[in-house]
């Protein structure tokens, strides 16, 4: 049951093969056994579970509902869940219960889904390998020595274990694309706007989209429709209609014009990788699409961009946890500066206090300029790299990330290093471009398989014609349908 | 040395929102802490501001009603710093690009000169919320249901040179604001606020001193004594081979001393950058024509009407149009009476000012309606009563709060006009006072004063004034 | 190093983060490579570019109508809040 895709489990509902009881019973009973040994999930919801799976066998039972009615999900523990608790996976809010839904969690609740619980992630999602996070690190499926990627790795190593059919995640740098590359998953994040931010804890809000990990891209299709609209509550939230995301996975690869970015075939990228990619574009252009070469000259800039607008809202966003209205507060503080002090200092990670710092100074007086206005410029200067891209070709390519998963620690002490390994997804978040990572190969690493991703990128609101291109891809290849050794 | 003195304020109005600038929480005042917060006031995880429109409407008004630029693109930013009463660790404010630049305001100083005071700009933003020092055994309490009210910042130009030109323009924003009806001007509560910088420098120095804001100054009174106890203080320091320390100051009204604020002695970093949540704030040609068409009479243009059509005073005028409500009574009145603007100015700054004063009432509060006075002073026109009966009525319909015809017709203080029995008073008095006539006729005029006065007291004092003169000189006269 | 102990100092404090002694070289030493590696941004050509603050150029902000849509929920609220007394949330004293 547990290998079935979201579409293939929503159609076993309806048929009536098994009931959502069934289905969350069975998923978390996978989660008890298999959960502790990824440390994928930071709360396991399972009264609200069955709560939920019981009502929606009663929808099911009345021939109501949708097609995500009665599947089990997990929400990454960056989305506000009504009375569950919602940490952030911070010590910051290690206990804190948040009094309301987020957007995309009402949403994914009103189409029927199931809770199963909130995974595991970067604390405030500020990392690549899901190892800042309070509660411990994510281990990857395919290599428990390694890392799921970050930081939606709780999220990504739960589907691709197979003890959720499907998850949200967040991206802000590529925190969906680059764990769904390093676990053998489709991920996508949308359009920045496409998808409410409210109730999705902030942590650079210009960059920052919700958005889905699955198994195929028939599944993201289903799911990203459910979670996508617009919201009053979220001024940055875009009044324009979803299209049925579904309904346009056919339109086939013939004509289809890839850019195969230059920029992001260079030094650092892992050969093993860039053969697989290279085989990716060999098989797509063999189904009919134009392949063709572009240079966005700009996208050099992307991760010293990125390492400055991201820090420098994350600083101003993370001020509201000083241990007055909610979160984490020091004992005994002997004035107000050391209750501020301390409950942060305390509260917070490594990695995300060295953010706030680097933010903090990017705006500093005698600073901003140099810094984060220059960042700001070089950002335009990235979209419009895009926008003329797009006047030529339909999607641009690229690997979702220079090498497969590494071990755990390898990049803990250089925090550069760390940050190198978005170099080609950042780019989609600074220009507020829709993008796609979806499995193409694996790489052997000391005699594990190691899945890679490519990745897709359009121009705003072109996410139905990347779904389109990955789910026939996905006809003419089996590298999604591979699930990690243990698991299937 | 002659010292001259440089002012510029920053004026706080709360805008008369029912709804918070960027959450769907009540406004009003007075209510249990904590109950008007809402999850964006409190800054929780996740949510988001989405901006009040009519808050921006208001601050359109007050753009167009100084002949300010409006912005058709303005920005949204943060200031960041940590405070008990800004949950968010930011506050969001207008910094780079206003919503309103570049315009002006004229004041009219108590010797009747005109000056014009630039009006910087006015940006909107959220105010915070309040720390309470009392009782919580050395701890403090936060009440957040004042974070988020909507707020127009008003910043003039260093435009003033005296503590009296400081409220004469204070006063001028206070009353434009409250006829926009874009703030209740509410200085006890907090609705109408101001921070003034101060600086002095010597008579012919065309750059302007060291400054000091002074924070904190919740009446027009302190306003004034404020400033000159800072004029004084930097003087004095100055004389004496001192430094001004640019600084934040606190006017502490019971020891009418300003002093240095502890709190924000240490520099601010504010570290402003745009609000990534907020998007460019776009405004029309056609929002702002909609506002221009919907905008009420200003008060200079009322007064200036008020000279030209009703013949008063420019300083009588000035008075009535101080607030809006007390003009709409005062043109109330005159409607009521059909004409006659100059005795209902005279009552409405008269014997009505004294009783609102006297107990602290608002124009809006008075015990007699702009109509009942209307009733009153139309019976003073047809001769019913006189002006000085008028005052007695006047205080019966305060204390009693009835019309005046009434009090009129139950007291009897209806005027007597009747000759003959005005004369026959006249001749009672004579034939009691035989030697005070004698006197009089032998040549003390200044008796005359006397008989009038036993005249009116054997009437009551409704005898018609200017009969009783007439018919007393002649019989007197013999 | 591009930064100075002194200067990781002064914004920690204006981050209100404590830093422990020990943590403080760590930190002094990362912070300074990642200036370092932002400082590549200076050598773009900017020159007449419009600073981009919004990934989607031609949104404008939405108005709200000013409408009143919250109930009292204090209770609720102040669940989460470590300290609160008559319905404030209390701090150290705040010194004005």
């Amino acid at each position: 049951m547990h290998t079935l895709t979201v579409s293939e489990l929503a159609a076993g509902l309806r048929a009536r093969k098994f009931s959502s009881i069934d289905l969350t019973l069975h998923f978390l009973g996978r989660i008890e056994r298999l959960g502790p040994e990824l440390n994928a999930f930071v709360t396991v919801t399972a009264d609200r579970a069955l709560a939920d799976a019981r009502a929606a066998d009663e929808t099911l039972a009345r021939g109501e509902g949708g097609p995500l009615t009665g599947v089990p999900v997990a929400h990454k523990d960056i989305f506000c869940t009504d009375g569950i608790r919602t940490t952030c996976s911070s010590r910051m809010l290690s206990s804190f219960i948040a009094p309301y839904d987020a957007t995309v969690v009402a949403r994914w609740r009103a189409a029927g889904t199931v809770l199963l619980g909130k995974t595991n992630m970067d604390e405030f999602a500020m990392g690549s390998s899901n190892e800042t996070s309070f509660f411990g690190p994510v281990r990857n499926p395919w290599d428990p020595k390694r890392v799921p990627g970050g930081s939606s790795g709780g999220s990504a190593a739960a589907v691709a274990a197979c003890i959720a059919p499907a998850a949200t995640g967040t991206d802000t740098g590529g925190s969906i694309r680059q764990p769904a590359a390093l676990t053998n998953l489709t991920g996508i994040k949308p359009t920045y706007g496409r998808v409410s931010r409210y109730g999705m804890i902030a942590f650079a809000s210009s960059l920052d989209q919700a958005g889905v990990l699955a198994r195929s891209a028939e599944d993201a299709a289903l799911l990203l429709e459910a979670m996508s609209g617009f919201d009053p509550n979220d001024s940055t939230s875009v009044d324009r209609p979803v299209p049925n995301y579904a309904a346009e996975l056919n339109q086939p690869l013939k004509g289809l014009r890839v850019g195969i970015i230059r920029e992001f075939f260079g030094a650092g990228l892992d050969p093993a990788v860039e053969n697989c990619v290279r085989a990716a574009i060999a098989q797509l252009q063999q189904e009919g699409a134009v392949i063709r070469d572009v240079s966005l000259p700009s996208l050099p800039l992307s991760v010293p961009t990125y390492y400055v607008v991201a820090p420098a809202e994350c600083s101003s966003n993370l001020s509201r946890f000083d241990g007055v209205r909610f979160g984490h507060r020091c004992e005994q503080p002997k004035d107000l500066l050391d209750l501020y002090k301390r409950s942060r200092g305390e509260g917070f990670g490594a990695e995300v206090k060295r953010r706030i710092m680097t933010g903090t100074y990017v705006l500093s007086a005698g600073y901003y300029d140099a810094y984060y206005l220059q960042a700001q410029k070089c950002r335009a200067l990235i979209a419009a790299d895009f926008a003329r891209a797009f006047a030529e070709v339909d999607v641009v390519l690229s690997p979702t990330a220079p090498t497969a998963a590494f071990e755990l620690g390898a990049k803990t002490s250089d925090p550069i290093a760390m940050y190198l390994n978005d170099i080609y997804s950042i780019a989609a978040n600074l220009a507020g471009l829709p993008g796609i990572s979806i499995p193409c190969g694996f790489v052997d690493e000391g005699g594990k398989d190691l899945p890679v991703g490519l990745q897709l990128v359009g121009p705003h609101f072109g996410e139905a014609r990347l779904l389109a291109v990955s789910h026939q891809y996905q006809q003419h290849t089996d590298w999604h349908e591979r699930i990690a050794p243990g698991y299937a | 040395m002659i010292w001259e003195t440089v002012i510029g304020l920053e004026i706080h109005a709360q805008l008369a929102t029912r709804s918070k600038i960027f959450s769907g929480s009540a406004t009003a005042y007075g209510a249990e802490p904590n109950t008007q917060a809402n999850l964006v006031d409190l800054g929780y995880p996740g949510v988001l501001p989405v901006l009040n429109g009519e808050a921006v409407r208001m601050a359109i008004r007050f753009g167009v009603a100084t002949g300010s630029k409006i912005s058709r693109r303005s920005i949204f930013a943060r200031k960041n710093y940590f405070y008990p009463d800004l949950p968010k660790g930011y506050q969001i404010s207008q910094y780079e690009r206003p919503v309103v630049e570049d315009g002006s305001l004229e004041i009219v100083l108590e010797d009747g000169t005109r000056k014009t005071i630039g009006i910087t700009r006015a940006h909107l933003e959220e105010d915070a919320g309040k720390s309470l020092h009392e009782d919580f055994h050395g701890l403090s309490g936060i009440d957040l249901n004042r974070a988020g009210t909507p707020l127009l910042e008003i910043v003039s130009e260093p435009d003033m040179r005296s503590a009296r030109e400081a409220i004469a323009y204070l006063k001028k924003i206070h009353t434009l604001v409250r006829y926009l009806e874009i703030c209740d001007g509410n200085m006890q509560e907090g609705s109408f606020r101001c921070d003034a910088n101060v600086s002095v420098r010597p008579v012919g120095q065309a750059g302007f001193g060291t400054r000091a804001e002074i924070k904190n100054v919740n009446s027009f009174r302190f306003v004034e004594r404020a400033i000159n106890y800072e004029v004084e203080r930097q003087i004095d320091l100055l004389e004496g081979g001192g430094k001004v320390k640019q600084e934040t100051r606190l006017y502490d009204a019971d020891k009418g001393e300003t002093r240095s604020m502890r709190s924000k002695e240490e520099a601010n970093d504010y570290r402003y950058f745009p609000d990534p949540d907020l998007l460019p704030l776009v405004i029309d040609e056609a929002t702002i024509e909609q506002v221009r068409a919907t905008m009420p009479e200003l008060p200079d243009e009322k007064a200036a009407r008020l000279v030209r059509d009703h013949g008063l005073s420019e300083y009588d005028a000035g008075v009535l149009t101080a607030s809006r409500e007390l003009a709409d009574y005062y043109e109330t009145v005159v409607r009521g009476l059909g004409g006659q603007p100059k005795l209902a100015a005279n009552w409405v700054m008269g014997d009505l000012a004294g009783a609102l004063n006297k107990e602290a009432l608002d124009i809006a509060q008075s015990r007699v309606s702009a109509d009942a006075l209307a009733g009153l002073l139309a019976r003073i026109q047809d001769s019913t009563i006189s002006g000085k009966i008028a005052k007695e009525v006047f205080e019966a319909m305060w204390s009693d709060g009835k019309g005046a015809d009434e009090i009129i017709e139950a007291k009897g203080l209806r005027q007597i006009t009747d000759t003959s029995a005005i004369e026959s008073a006249i001749d009672d008095v004579m034939a009691k006072n035989p030697g005070q006539l004698a006197d009089y006729r032998s040549g003390k005029d200044k008796l005359f004063g006397f008989f009038v006065g036993q005249v009116m007291k054997a009437t009551g004092g409704k005898a018609n004034p200017a009969q009783l003169n007439d018919l007393l000189k002649r019989k007197l006269s013999g | 190093m591009s930064l100075t102990r002194t200067q990781v100092e002064g914004i920690a404090h204006l981050a209100r983060l404590e830093i422990s002694e020990a943590q403080m070289p760590v930190y002094v030493d990362s912070l300074s490579r990642i200036i370092d590696f932002v400082e590549q941004l200076a050598a773009a050509d900017t020159a007449g570019i419009e600073p981009m603050a919004h990934p989607l150029a031609d949104q404008v902000q939405r108005l709200r109508p000013d409408a009143v849509s919250e109930t009292d929920q204090r209770e609720r609220f102040q669940q989460n809040a470590p300290s609160v007394a008559a319905g404030l949330y209390l701090v150290p004293k705040v010194i004005e």
